[in-house]
């Protein structure tokens, strides 16, 4: 061990609201070693791993990192390429749809190494780490204990001098476990100097590291050696040296854990399995699984990650259905409409998958009422929750604010509050402290003793297994063996149950273990290589390039949407194209014709002679015109008055009434036009044949349509169409983008790495500028295919301007989508912001010279107004790239200040 | 039932939670209700012309008098050689070019021509706006006409009334349409979002094996979403339409009501069945937005239905939103009672019935294709 230390805390204090995690906090990191963060669940580890990592910002104190002060930007700048930080919760900082190797490069390249370079530590990593063989898996597609090997990958391919790594093991299976710290040991052997940062659950894992720090309430309790604590508390083993160390009011609560045998054997079946099989297309998750569980039984399921335990639990309680095979639950088969048996089964799934926007107490409160307790008990059993689960300070904190433990208890709260029959619990004390997990297997074992509650249980614990009554093993969806912990252990002629549950799988995985074991040969390599890469670009084209290259793997994976984002645009010019129209024909309309003479005849059939018109049965009074207008069956009536032919003939003046249905201004003011011009027809039909003569106009007026002379639609529309949907879209598709790794935590990466703000939305940026120029192409090819709209000026012109405004759409959503906090608020900001200026403001409809006020004020601070100049301009008004140079300057001047806003609003510190 | 309400009262909940989409909800039955209605005009208004006057005779100056607000801006002047460039940058929809010599030329009755010229890309104005002015001049020349010979009298006079908005004010039109479509958009999306937002982060899987049916899920869903935005757009009629925008309301807002209530069930039932399509947010993002937009403007919210082709009218007629508008249309503006408004009703009803079987079937089947 060095003397500098690694990492020195001083004063550090931090609050997520009024809730203090991190107290008042000095501490000196011991460099070169490997150090574990131990206490119970939310005691401020994570926080302080966050803080040291830089990827939380700092409140309150000071914190040196390698020499650098973290809490001023530009130290913490040129540190970050020298840390590494894996978060909490398997691979949560990874890409699920990316597979194994696109993971470790897109990091590679988030450093800046060469493309040689990468190249040769990534085989080294993946061999050492064994993922060699499935390097182009999709990492969803991994087991936890694969995905934390992937996640060890990504944070090693750097070579960083400080590894932090918060509860890495986690919900992972022994054996995966035993191969990560192996792992993990190795690489150290090689990089002696590297400084290794661990948060964990597991005491018998703490007990080998070099250093120690335990930690209670937001503050350190002791440091030093396992073995210092251990001789300090005067303890055995180091579980029980951190209970010594617990102040008094802490430990109370915490006893042995007393397991009564199972008395009065009870068999009826609780539980029954027989050969259940369930495959996701040629992937066979669960294989002939069989099993009976008596009433009253505590049945343990062991096995790795991805083995099939979850979905042969989903199947269990019908969430998803057999593919072969049956279950059956007291007796019944397993039936999603019987809420009877529903009532009957608690369930806790292996994600949390309580509201995170309600409180403890909501969310608690809520599960209550939807299994129908009494009202009158609802408040004494939700308190009761509260006060067994040990979750009174966290009552009122909203569950998305608590730490992982937490949330785990308040799962199993929820999961037993109405005191089912049968608990089904996916992997329940995952990442729940000790204390807490004793004091839960202490309830789990009075419901099934003295209540005679079925618990069927999946877990990693070894210690929990033990406490099983039967417990089964399960890998690669096919059990391997089943029976009590000590005929298994037996059967294996183990000394424990771990090595029993080792030997089983090893027995079975040769060939991924061989791998796993192998000296890694690469790992030499990468050190060989390892030039520290502590300069830092203010602005690196190769990671905004990383960024815009993941972006576009992960689009191209999904091709639902890619299928979405290019036929999408295709499909909305045709239906526009061809349904939206100006042109008011087809005017329904009927006659109250008082006269019955020749002459109003004559009148009205300039009227049905029309195209405009369309005549529907005449009226007899004005009540029926009043009610037939009113219904919206007629546009418009018209009423002959009585003597109209006797008026006309003697040269007497008489009048003609028109109503028109005003309900919908523009068509009202188009057929007004129409009326009027069929009536001066009409006259100067009259004029010619009167014998008197008329004097002719003094002057004529000419009126000529310009840029379209034909006045028809589809030329306004269909330029107009294009700009519309070149903002929408390309909007819509970025709206989501930051949200989305705000939502599934892969956005720790922009916290963590040396990635800029502008890098990130620059690179999640240009793949949909990509797409959204693509549109364009299509649109275009529409525009002078399909509807024969030619291109008249420049398109060029139109081409650069439609770059320029994909930019600045797009960098539109990512504003969007760097303000909100959520996907939905971030598609539903995208829609309402865009809707009203792009189809009212921009002279889509109206032209912007008509607009006033805050319209226009609107329409002009959105780039679409001037993209509709250049559409239009281009399209029907022949001009060219001179013509337009003011409205290219406005769009490229907006992209520029929309990336600009982005990068102030997107944080780049968790807060 | 009882389950419905307390999962309903959740969404309500967490929907309080997220600021920035009350803000938005905040927004979309303000403001952007009230910009358009002001600022944006449907029929001829603030219609911007520019004159150029060669002649700068008395009648010329007269015509130039004669275009007035609120139809026009104030018309500007403009010399000829600036007319291609200005109607190029869009800055007039009209230019009128009076020739030189036009007033001695009517004097010596050799009938000169006035040139009108109009942007015929500005399509809600351009045909409108020309058949005006050309009426404005002539009514000028004819008065001019009139001062040096005799009288010219009509045989039929022509009284056009409109009827339901006698002045044809596009501020009460655009105002209600508004609402519609920002309805339509928060239906759809909230509810929709909202159920791919469970799925993604498993509270749905949780629901599902809890003594809940997915109807009653969905039917939460649905009367909450569906409260907030009730009350939000009745809250915009009253206030910001009728308040604000002076907007007079013919029929009965007890109707109305109803009908919002039997569309919000069909729209929030088609989010949830759209929901049921996709498997993420982005997804859902591009699909439900083209299906809002064709909603929105195919609906006669924006241009008339009329004179759509035949074929996307008869497609249209799936679209609640189309019955949506043609009954509010009938409702607000020209008083009409359920005798006339019930098929409306009825189909609207119709629609969301198949909506929500649709997702109904898709519901649970949707949750174990997250998963694969």
């Amino acid at each position: 061990m060095t003397a500098t230390p690694v990492a020195q805390l001083r004063g550090i204090t931090h609050r997520y609201q009024r809730v203090v995690a991190v107290e008042d906090m000095d501490l000196d990191i011991p460099a070169g070693a490997m150090v574990g963060f131990i206490g119970p669940d939310g005691v401020g580890k994570s926080s302080v791993l966050a803080l040291i990592a830089g990827a939380r910002r700092i409140q309150q104190g000071r914190i040196v990192v390698l020499g650098a002060d973290i809490s001023q930007v530009r130290q913490r700048e040129s540190v970050c390429p020298r840390v590494a930080y894996m978060p909490q919760g398997l691979g949560r900082n990874l890409y699920p749809t990316l597979s194994v190797f696109e993971n470790v490069d897109f990091f590679g390249r988030l450093f800046g190494h060469a493309a040689a370079e990468r190249a040769r530590r990534m085989a080294g990593l993946l061999a050492a780490t064994g993922l060699a063989p499935f390097a182009d898996r999709a990492a969803m597609k991994l087991s936890g204990g694969m995905k934390q090997k992937l996640g060890l990958c990504c944070a090693l391919v750097h070579d960083p001098d400080l590894l932090i790594l918060d509860e890495p093991t986690t919900g992972v299976d022994p054996l995966s476990r035993r191969q990560f710290w192996e792992l993990l040991r190795r690489i150290r052997a090689d990089r002696p100097q590297m400084s290794v940062l661990v948060a964990t659950a597991y005491m018998e894992e703490a007990a080998d590291f070099d250093w120690l720090v335990a930690m209670d309430d937001g503050r350190v309790l002791a440091t030093g050696s396992p073995e210092a604590l251990k001789s300090r508390t005067g303890t055995g083993n180091l579980e029980a040296a951190f209970v010594a160390l617990l102040p008094e009011n802490r430990r109370r609560g915490h006893r042995g854990l007393r397991i009564s045998p199972r008395a009065g054997q009870d068999h009826e079946v609780a539980i029954e399995a027989r050969g259940l099989t369930r495959r996701f297309g040629d992937f066979t998750a669960v294989s002939n699984v069989s099993f009976r569980i008596e009433r009253g039984e505590i049945f343990g399921f062991l096995g790795s990650n991805g083995c099939g335990k979850t979905t042969t639990m989903k199947m269990l309680t019908g969430l998803l259905p057999a593919t072969d095979g049956e279950a059956l639950l007291f007796g019944h088969a397993v039936d999603t409409r019987d809420m009877g048996t529903r009532r009957r089964v608690g369930y806790m799934s292996q994600s949390f998958s309580l509201y995170t926007e309600l409180t403890v107490r909501q969310n608690l409160d809520l599960h209550a009422r939807l299994f129908h307790l009494p009202p009158s008990r609802i408040a004494g059993r939700v308190a009761e929750m509260v006060e067994r689960f040990g979750l009174p300070e966290f009552v009122d904190q909203r569950a998305e604010s608590l730490p992982l433990g937490i949330r785990q208890r308040l799962s199993l709260a929820v999961a037993v509050i109405h005191g089912p029959e049968m608990l089904i619990l996916d992997e329940p004390t995952s990442g729940v402290d000790p204390v807490a997990r004793d004091a839960f297997w202490q309830l789990l074992i009075d419901l099934a003793r003295n209540d005679g509650v079925t618990i069927f249980i999946s877990t990693h614990f070894m210690n929990e297994a033990e406490r099983c009554d039967r417990i089964s093993l399960m890998h690669a969806g096919r059990v391997l063996a089943q029976g009590t912990p000590a005929e298994l252990v037996r059967a294996r002629d183990a000394g424990s149950l771990e090595e029993a549950f080792i030997g089983y799988l090893e027995g079975v995985t040769e060939g991924v273990d061989a791998q796993a074991s192998r000296p890694a040969p690469g790992i030499d390599d990468a050190r060989a290589a390892a030039a520290p890469a502590t300069r830092r670009p203010a602005f690196s084209p190769g990671r905004l390039w990383a960024y815009a290259r993941r972006e576009a793997v992960e689009i191209r994976r999904d091709p639902v949407r890619l299928a979405f984002a290019l036929l999408g645009p295709i499909i909305l010019m045709l239906t526009f194209g061809y349904g939206i129209s100006f042109d008011v024909e087809n005017l329904t309309y009927a006659v109250l014709d008082r006269d019955r003479s020749p002459q109003s005849r004559a009148y009205l059939e300039n009227f049905s002679g029309s195209r405009y018109f369309s005549e529907r049965p005449p009226l007899s009074d004005h009540a029926e015109l009043e009610r037939r207008l009113r219904s919206g069956k007629l546009k418009l009536a018209i009423e002959i008055p009585p003597r109209f032919g006797r008026d006309l003939k003697r040269g007497r003046p008489t009048e003609v009434g028109v109503w028109i249905d005003g309900a919908s201004p523009l068509r009202a003011e188009t057929s007004r036009g129409y009326v009027e011009g069929v009536h001066l027809r009409y006259l100067d039909g009259l004029r010619r044949l009167s014998p008197r003569g008329h004097s002719p106009p003094v002057a004529d007026i000419e009126v000529r349509y310009r840029y379209n002379q034909a006045f028809k639609s589809v030329y306004a529309m269909v330029p107009g169409v294009t700009m519309l949907l070149l903002i929408f879209i390309p909007a819509m598709m970025t709206a989501v983008g930051v949200a989305r790794e705000k939502e599934m935590g892969s956005i720790t990466n922009l916290y963590a790495t040396p990635v800029t703000g502008t890098e990130f939305l620059l690179g999640k940026q240009l793949p949909y500028a990509g797409i959204a120029f693509l549109n364009y192409v299509t649109l275009v090819l529409l525009a002078v295919l399909v509807f024969e709209v030619p291109v008249k000026g420049s398109l060029a012109a139109l081409s650069i301007g439609a770059a320029l405004y994909v930019f600045a759409s797009t960098g539109f959503g990512l504003l969007v989508s760097s303000f909100v906090q959520t996907q939905v608020a971030g598609i539903f900001a995208a829609g309402i912001l865009t809707m009203l200026p792009v189809v009212q403001f921009s002279g889509f409809f109206n032209p912007v010279s008509s607009l006033s006020g805050g319209a226009r004020v609107m329409g002009y601070l959105f780039p679409s107004t001037y993209f509709q100049k250049i559409s239009l301009g281009a399209f029907t008004k022949a001009l060219g790239i001179h013509d337009l140079m003011h409205n290219f300057l406005a769009l490229a001047l907006f992209a520029v200040v929309y990336l600009l806003l982005g990068r102030m609003l997107l944080r780049t510190q968790e807060s | 039932m009882h389950n419905v309400f307390r999962l309903g009262l959740k969404e309500l909940v967490s929907l309080r939670y997220d600021f920035v989409l009350v803000f938005l909800i905040f927004y979309s039955f303000t403001y952007a209700v009230y910009a358009p209605s002001r600022g944006a005009r449907m029929e001829l208004a603030n219609a911007s012309v520019a004159v150029v006057d060669e002649d700068e005779s008395p009648l010329s100056r007269r015509i130039h008098d004669a275009l007035l607000e609120p139809f026009f801006f104030p018309p500007a002047s403009l010399r000829v050689q600036d007319v291609d460039a200005a109607m190029d940058a869009a800055r007039y929809t009209f230019v009128i070019d009076i020739p030189p010599r036009f007033e001695a030329d009517i004097m010596r009755e050799r009938r000169p021509s006035v040139q009108v010229n109009v942007d015929a890309t500005a399509m809600s104005q351009a045909g409108s706006g020309a058949t005006y002015i050309s009426s404005v001049i002539a009514r000028e020349l004819a008065a001019f006409a009139q001062r040096s010979g005799p009288a010219a009298t009509t045989p039929v006079n022509l009284v056009v009334r409109a009827k339901f908005n006698p002045n044809l004010e596009s501020s009460w039109f655009m105002a209600v349409m508004q609402l519609n479509n920002n309805i339509t958009l928060l239906a759809i999306f909230l509810t929709g979002a909202a159920l791919i937002r469970e799925r993604e982060h498993g509270t749905i899987e949780h629901l599902l094996v809890m003594p809940l049916r997915p109807i009653e899920i969905m039917l939460a869903k649905i009367w909450a979403n569906g409260l907030v935005i009730v009350v939000a757009a009745l809250l915009c009629l009253r206030l910001v339409i009728e308040g604000v925008l002076d907007v007079p309301i013919a029929g009965s807002v007890a109707l109305f009501a109803a009908g919002v209530v039997i569309y919000l069930f069909a729209v929030t039932s088609l989010g949830i069945f759209l929901a049921t399509l996709v498997r993420s947010m982005p997804q859902f993002a591009l699909l439900a937005f083209p299906v809002f937009i064709i909603m929105n403007l195919l609906s006669g919210s924006t241009t008339p239905f009329e004179s759509m082709p035949p074929a996307v009218r008869a497609v249209m007629q799936l679209s609640p939103s189309t019955h949506f508008v043609s009954l509010s249309q009938a409702i607000l503006y020209r008083g009409a009672d359920l005798s006339i408004v019930w098929p409306q009703f009825a189909v609207t009803a119709g629609l969301g019935a198949v909506f929500f079987a649709g997702a109904l079937l898709r519901f649970r089947r949707t949750v174990t294709v997250a998963q694969g």
